[in-house]
């Protein structure tokens, strides 16, 4: 028996017991006690440990591989290189379906690139072994920079040139729009490339025995990595069995899969032996993706009465040497978050001899909105309207980045008005105002920025079992990955609403490909809305089950039973109930299997997640430096599911917007030799403990949409992260009244542009 | 490999860069070898072991002795975790810049990662596996649990640890003392707001407290 999730209004809770509620997770005690193991912890016997010899330039040709001298080192039990049988692999599909290189390809497009690969005893062997290998380079020229890349005469990544054009996007009268307009703003703004860095490296074990291959990966989604492993090794899915029960942060860069598995998949068949390969820290910023670096050029035109007329932007890439996608959804933000009949957007990717961009927290988004946030507050300075006011006058209904089709719900202008409410935004502006003319060398700022994130509706497909054992007890079987952001929790809590059984009683079984049911990758805001309508239709499942077995023995038709408290209760007469547990058909099969699958989205409406954030800050105006001193933010994201985890999911994306407006910079030697300067955390800095405000306020807008899908919820990993460094940036020019248009902040230059903006205050 | 041209970084904790750490692993054990030999105070120096020699070394983790032998460029978090099957303290970056590897040396925090197995020798060393306290969580875990003070919870045993180590050597810090107490730990989920709490509330607990929801 199969229950597809029905979204419907009566479906939906009209009040909730468990969901919502601040609840712990199911699965903190093994996090805090040390005992939950993640991929990079297991130890089978007989494991072997792998490293990866890499380019060293960020351009090369491999002219000769010699690895006898490390083929005879203590320990090493088998190298791979280019010449191993059936080492030679495609990899990077392009747009032709051809692929742009292979696994150990001896045209180096970045540094990193894999060359040759040891299994050994112990990691110190194999990086002893990784470096007794001799390589014949020729060093090839390098560009590393997206502008200098699309100039003429820049050395090609790919035949064909660098330039891959993006989507182009157009509506309504660019010009006519402008002309209309009584301030128009044009501005040029530039964001850093980001790193995922994650805190569990990227790796895996494998095991080969046999026809069967075994993956314990850190990743995002187990099934991604079965076909991707498969497909790469022409193995049928089912002898690929990827397993990652935990998995130590991934924020995008671990929804697809890296050559590292296929590689230790092959050092494991060649050996016989289960092997562990995982990055090092330097290895991983080179090669596990990132937030592609972007420059903007947005121009906007705004009436006096806060109409806005048109935009028009511009936007550059670097997808790195091997994505055409380094500009993907940079325009989203100016298509859809605000009303304007007037847009055009053109976006251009640019190859570069540097690792892929991979998809990172909202892709595109956070970028759009450093360039939409801090234009749409320069309008609003110019017609002299209170920034959140001119964003309030201009929420639209419909989604005019899909051709004007209706948002189901939009939570936005409730984001804006009791975002602003909460943060005390009218006194907030006015306190930094009055601080600023005490006069001090810290200057005191209120910044505010908006957002929405395309995605967060979720969808199929989607498969969840509910076991309902004989005693009361649950087992929750799916496919989805926890990648920290409390998926077991929210969806124990929703078989717990559902089915009345006590969260200590649900046991969750997931992220297996080989004993758990297929999911799509956590990732994209789309966790909690693909599967937690599927395991409430799995719990009404077994909840239907139940009652048809009760409705024989009570003697009643099944219509006139509902589930009650642990019970089988006749509807119009409550004193005629049957415990569960004394269903005959229960006791005699033992359990119920509840099978739920996730419904296809209604069609003809658009359903995502909103944002409003607002900080305040204060900064140097000698030496530059600035300090966030709190944040709020507000979230629309439908109904909220668990408020203890829905909070924890603002403080994480403003705390990594804080690090992508102040910090956050992936340095390569541009001119020079296109290598990576930062090459771990001492010199590329994400926040820390003490660059967050302790008072950051998640505001929730809790807005159930039961038309959406049988929870009523939407997405939220990624709005969190979108309108927070636009909000900083926006704050700073309160503060000083000098925009910074490039992330990461760069103190010198801004002190300068203190400096000369007003010299007056400072003699 | 790329990393090995670059010049050595800085490292915050005022240890050794990976670099440094690796090129020095053979003299540190050579060091301690020599200590070791002291007491018939012979003419010869020892010989330099090689890479892959192993030494023997006793550790004292968890308030247990074990007696190991290992190579003298091994790490303190590779032996605990490979040698001894303890995998709380995790690995990050085999730098000390992240402080996933956080344990107690005579209950003050330290980066396993940055430290030889050789060097731990004649000290407790506390790792997470060590602050259950009989029945349970400790304080401090019960603490975490209560405010949700971790996502992923990769970085949690290390950010455990060094709030441990904080409340030992100050039973009842404020909000900067704490801050400044898991500086040394990064969290890229950015659960920071609900660590300070968890650490304030673990404070109390570890005073006779009570625990509460939030």
């Amino acid at each position: 028996m199969t229950a597809e999730s029905r979204p419907s209004a009566d479906a939906g809770w009209a009040t909730t017991r468990v969901v919502g509620q601040p609840l712990p997770r199911v699965d903190a005690h093994e996090r805090v006690a040390g005992t939950a193991i993640f991929p990079s912890d297991l130890q089978l016997p007989g494991m072997l440990h792998a490293a990866v010899l890499r380019s060293p330039h960020a351009h090369a040709r491999v002219l000769r591989v010699d690895v006898a001298k490390a083929e005879r080192m203590p320990g090493v039990l088998a190298v791979l290189h280019d010449g191993s049988p059936g080492a030679q692999i495609a990899w990077h599909p392009g747009r032709d379906g051809k692929p742009l290189s292979r696994l150990f390809d001896p045209h180096c497009r970045h540094e990193g690139e894999e060359i040759a690969a040891v299994a050994a005893e112990t990691p110190y062997q194999a990086r002893d072994a990784v470096r007794a290998i001799a390589v014949d380079y020729e060093v090839l020229p390098a560009v590393v920079d997206a502008e200098e890349a699309i100039a003429p005469g820049a050395p090609a990544v790919h035949p064909g040139g660098n330039r891959v054009p993006g989507d182009r996007y157009e509506r309504g009268d660019v010009a006519a729009g402008f002309a209309a307009a009584d301030e128009v703003v044009e501005m040029r703004f530039s964001t850093a490339a980001e790193l995922h860095a994650p805190l569990e490296l990227h790796g895996c074990v494998a095991r080969w025995e046999g026809e069967q291959l075994t993956i314990w990966e850190s990743t995002q989604g187990v099934y991604a990595v079965q076909s991707e492993v498969a497909a790469a090794l022409g193995l049928p899915l089912a002898r690929v069995r990827v397993i990652g029960h935990y998995v130590g942060g991934g924020f995008g860069s671990k929804l697809a899969t890296g050559k590292w598995s296929v590689i230790a998949a092959l050092l494991s068949r060649r050996t016989g032996r289960p092997v562990r390969l995982f990055l090092t820290r330097e290895e991983s910023f080179l090669v596990t993706g990132n937030r592609p670096a972007s420059v903007m050029r947005l121009k906007a035109g705004v009436k006096r009465d806060g109409t806005l007329t048109a935009f028009e932007l511009e936007g550059l890439g670097a997808g790195g040497a091997y994505s055409p996608n380094g500009a993907g959804l940079l325009d989203w933000l100016v298509r859809d978050l605000y009303t304007c009949p007037n847009v055009r957007c053109t976006t251009t990717n640019a190859f570069i001899h540097a690792g892929t961009e991979r998809a990172m927290r909202a892709p595109g988004h956070p970028q759009g909105a450093w360039a939409l946030e801090q234009v749409i507050d320069e309008l609003a300075r110019r017609i002299g309207m209170d920034p959140v006011a001119l964003r309030r006058r201009n929420v639209p209904a419909v989604s005019q980045g899909r051709g004007g089709m209706p948002y189901l719900t939009t939570g936005l202008d409730a984001c804006l008005e009791e975002g602003a409410k909460a943060f005390g935004w009218e006194e907030a502006k006015a306190g930094a105002a009055a601080a600023r003319r005490a006069g001090g060398v810290w200057a005191r700022g209120v910044g505010m920025g908006a957002g929405l994130w395309i995605g967060g509706a979720g969808g199929d497909p989607a498969t969840v079992f509910v076991n309902y054992f004989i005693d009361g007890s649950v087992n929750l079987n799916m496919g989805a990955s926890d990648i920290g952001t409390g998926t077991k929790t929210v969806m124990a809590m929703i078989v717990s609403e559902e089915l009345g059984v006590p969260l200590a009683k649900i046991q969750i079984e997931h992220a297996d490909t080989g004993t758990t049911q297929f999911a799509t990758p956590s990732g994209g805001s789309k966790t909690v809305p693909t599967e937690g309508p599927a395991v409430r239709a799995a719990a009404l499942d077994c909840a239907a089950q139940l009652v048809a077995l009760a409705a024989a023995d009570l003697g009643l038709p099944a219509a006139a039973l509902e589930l009650r408290d642990g019970a089988v209760v006749a509807r119009e007469d409550p004193a005629r109930r049957l415990p569960l547990g004394e269903i005959s058909g229960l006791r005699r099969q033992r359990v119920v299997v509840g099978k739920g699958t996730r419904e296809r989205n209604p069609a003809g409406s658009v359903i995502c997640p909103f944002a409003a954030q607002f900080c305040e800050v204060e900064v140097n105006r000698l030496t530059g430096e600035v300090r966030v001193l709190r944040f709020l933010g507000a979230h629309e994201s439908g109904r909220v599911m668990n408020r203890m985890t829905f909070d924890n999911q603002v403080y994480g994306g403003i705390t990594m917007g804080i690090g992508f407006a102040l910090t956050e910079r992936r340095t390569l030697d541009r001119g020079q030799t296109g290598k990576l300067c930062n090459f771990a955390w001492h010199d590329y800095k994400i926040p820390t403990a003490l660059e967050v405000p302790a008072a950051i306020v998640s505001h929730p807008i809790d807005l159930p949409v039961p038309e959406a899908n049988l929870i009523g919820a939407k997405g939220l990993g990624e709005p969190v992260t979108i309108p927070t460094a636009a909000a900083i940036a926006n704050a700073v020019f309160d503060a000083v009244g000098v925009r910074i248009t490039d992330t990461p902040v760069n103190l010198t230059r801004l002190a300068g542009r203190i400096a000369a903006a007003a010299p007056a205050e400072r003699s | 490999m790329a990393d090995d041209e670059r010049p050595p970084s800085p490292d915050p904790a005022g240890g050794l860069s990976r670099r440094g750490f690796l090129t020095t692993a053979g003299l540190g054990a050579v060091g301690l070898a020599a200590v070791r030999a002291a007491a018939p105070p012979e003419a010869e120096p020892p010989p330099e072991p090689a890479a892959d020699a192993r030494l023997p070394v006793t550790l004292r983790v968890n308030g247990r002795t074990h007696r190991l032998r290992v190579e003298p460029r091994w790490s303190l978090l590779w032996v605990l975790r490979s040698e001894l099957g303890l995998t709380a303290a995790k690995s990050g970056c085999e730098r000390g810049e992240c402080g996933a590897c956080t344990v107690l040396f005579d209950g003050v925090p330290r980066y396993a990662c940055m430290t030889l197995a050789l060097e731990a020798e004649g000290v407790e060393i506390t790792t997470l596996e060590g602050l259950a306290e009989e029945g349970g969580l400790g304080a401090v875990q019960r603490a975490f649990v209560a405010h949700d003070a971790f996502q992923c919870g990769y970085c949690t045993p290390g950010q455990i640890v060094a709030v441990e180590g904080l409340l030992r050597a100050n039973p009842a810090p404020g909000p900067e003392e704490i801050r400044q107490g898991v500086a040394g730990n990064l969290c890229r989920c950015g659960a920071y707001p609900n660590i300070f709490r968890a650490a304030a509330h673990a404070a109390e607990l570890r005073q006779g407290g009570p625990d509460r929801d939030r």
